[in-house]
């Protein structure tokens, strides 16, 4: 494989996804040289097995795991969970997405056992958006503490609401308005 | 200030006098720093702007050597517990600075996150804004600090007791 290519027709990644997972390849799109591909879950981890392993491919870095709450966006299914990839190899990126197909309780299978570090932004993706990951070794709360019920970055989540460890203070009166400076 | 006698005697006003002297002199920073702030702090201490001509540029690692809790930087719901815990650690007498508009009133972090102000979970004695506040506004805060100690009062041994109940002393 030689330069990447901007458009979808003869970008190879795609040619190899599309020749070993067919229809299971749900979306393609392109953007400004970023090539995306969504897979169907059930197959997402063999794809990424594959995008990782093959001679040619060789994405061998994991840049991010993300997710997205498309609740606003008013799209089914609810969760995008969004994986960026890079190839040392041939200097080229790639974005893996795959939908879980249960709103209420997704599920996606984990990466770890392929690619290492997934490990913590899996616990993240877990501790934000309540994605389980099937197969972690050890899924539990990153960053918010133990205490914390519900996942902050669902759209759902009130904006307002906190969940403090520590008894609150009323607001002093002498607080002085500080914008008024 | 005269000798009057309904007042408190000659004596006592001029050891207050001289305590407050020694104690605005001699304000051992606790650094509390959490976030970008920290940068501001270390900029404020170090030569150029020079804390150590306010008499509090030595900070105590330890909250029961340090008289000013310097709280620098984003408050988390998660670190207030341990805000609070060195905060109860400090001897009396003990001033807290909110160093940065985060420590004052959450700043811009309107979130599941965020303390909305420190003054949520400890008494704050100074509000120093800004986003990092500029070291010239650290020093104006530092030299009104030190101008609230000299006008208040003080003793040898600070009467600011809590309350024993049965004989624990509930702190
Ligand atoms: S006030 Fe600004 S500089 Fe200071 S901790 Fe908050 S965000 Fe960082």
């Amino acid at each position: 494989m030689t330069e990447p290519a901007t458009t979808l027709d003869d970008n190879p990644v795609i040619a190899r996804l599309r020749e070993a997972f067919g229809d299971a390849i749900v979306e393609t799109h392109a953007h400004r040289g970023d090539v995306t591909a969504v897979i169907a879950p059930d197959r997402y981890k063999e794809a990424i097995r594959l995008l990782k392993t093959d001679a040619e491919l060789a994405f061998d870095f994991l840049t991010d795991l993300t997710a997205v709450d498309r609740l606003k966006l008013k799209k089914k299914p609810r969760f995008e969970v969004v994986v960026h990839l890079y190839s040392r190899k041939n200097n080229s990126r790639f974005r893996l997405k795959t939908r879980p197909a249960n709103d209420r309780e997704p599920e996606v299978d984990s990466i770890v056992d392929i690619i290492a570090g997934a490990n913590w932004p899996e616990r993240e993706v877990f501790d934000m958006f309540g994605i389980t990951f099937t197969g972690h070794p050890n899924l539990k709360r990153i960053l918010m503490y133990e205490e914390f019920v519900g996942h902050p970055l669902r759209k759902d989540y009130p904006v307002n609401k906190r969940q403090p460890l520590v008894p609150m203070r009323e607001i002093p009166e002498d607080r002085p308005n500080i914008y008024s400076f | 200030m005269g000798v009057d006698s309904q007042g408190p005697g000659f004596f006592t006003s001029r050891l207050s006098d001289g305590i407050a002297w020694a104690r605005k002199w001699s304000l051992f920073p606790y650094p509390f720093v959490t976030a970008c702030c920290g940068m501001e702090y270390m900029s404020v201490a170090s030569a150029h702007y020079d804390l150590d001509r306010f008499g509090a540029a030595w900070p105590r690692f330890t909250p029961r050597q340090a008289d000013m809790l310097l709280v620098v930087g984003t408050i988390s719901h998660k670190m207030a517990p341990v805000l609070k815990r060195v905060y109860d650690q400090m001897c009396e007498p003990k001033w807290v600075v909110a160093f940065g508009v985060c420590t004052c009133t959450g700043g811009f972090y309107d979130n599941y996150a965020t303390v909305q102000g420190i003054d949520r979970v400890i008494p704050v004695d100074l509000y120093i804004p800004g986003c990092p506040p500029r070291p010239e506004t650290v020093l104006d805060g530092l030299m009104k600090l030190q101008q609230r100690i000299t006008e208040s009062h003080h003793t040898l041994r600070e009467d600011v007791r809590k309350p024993v109940v049965g004989g624990v002393n509930t702190t």
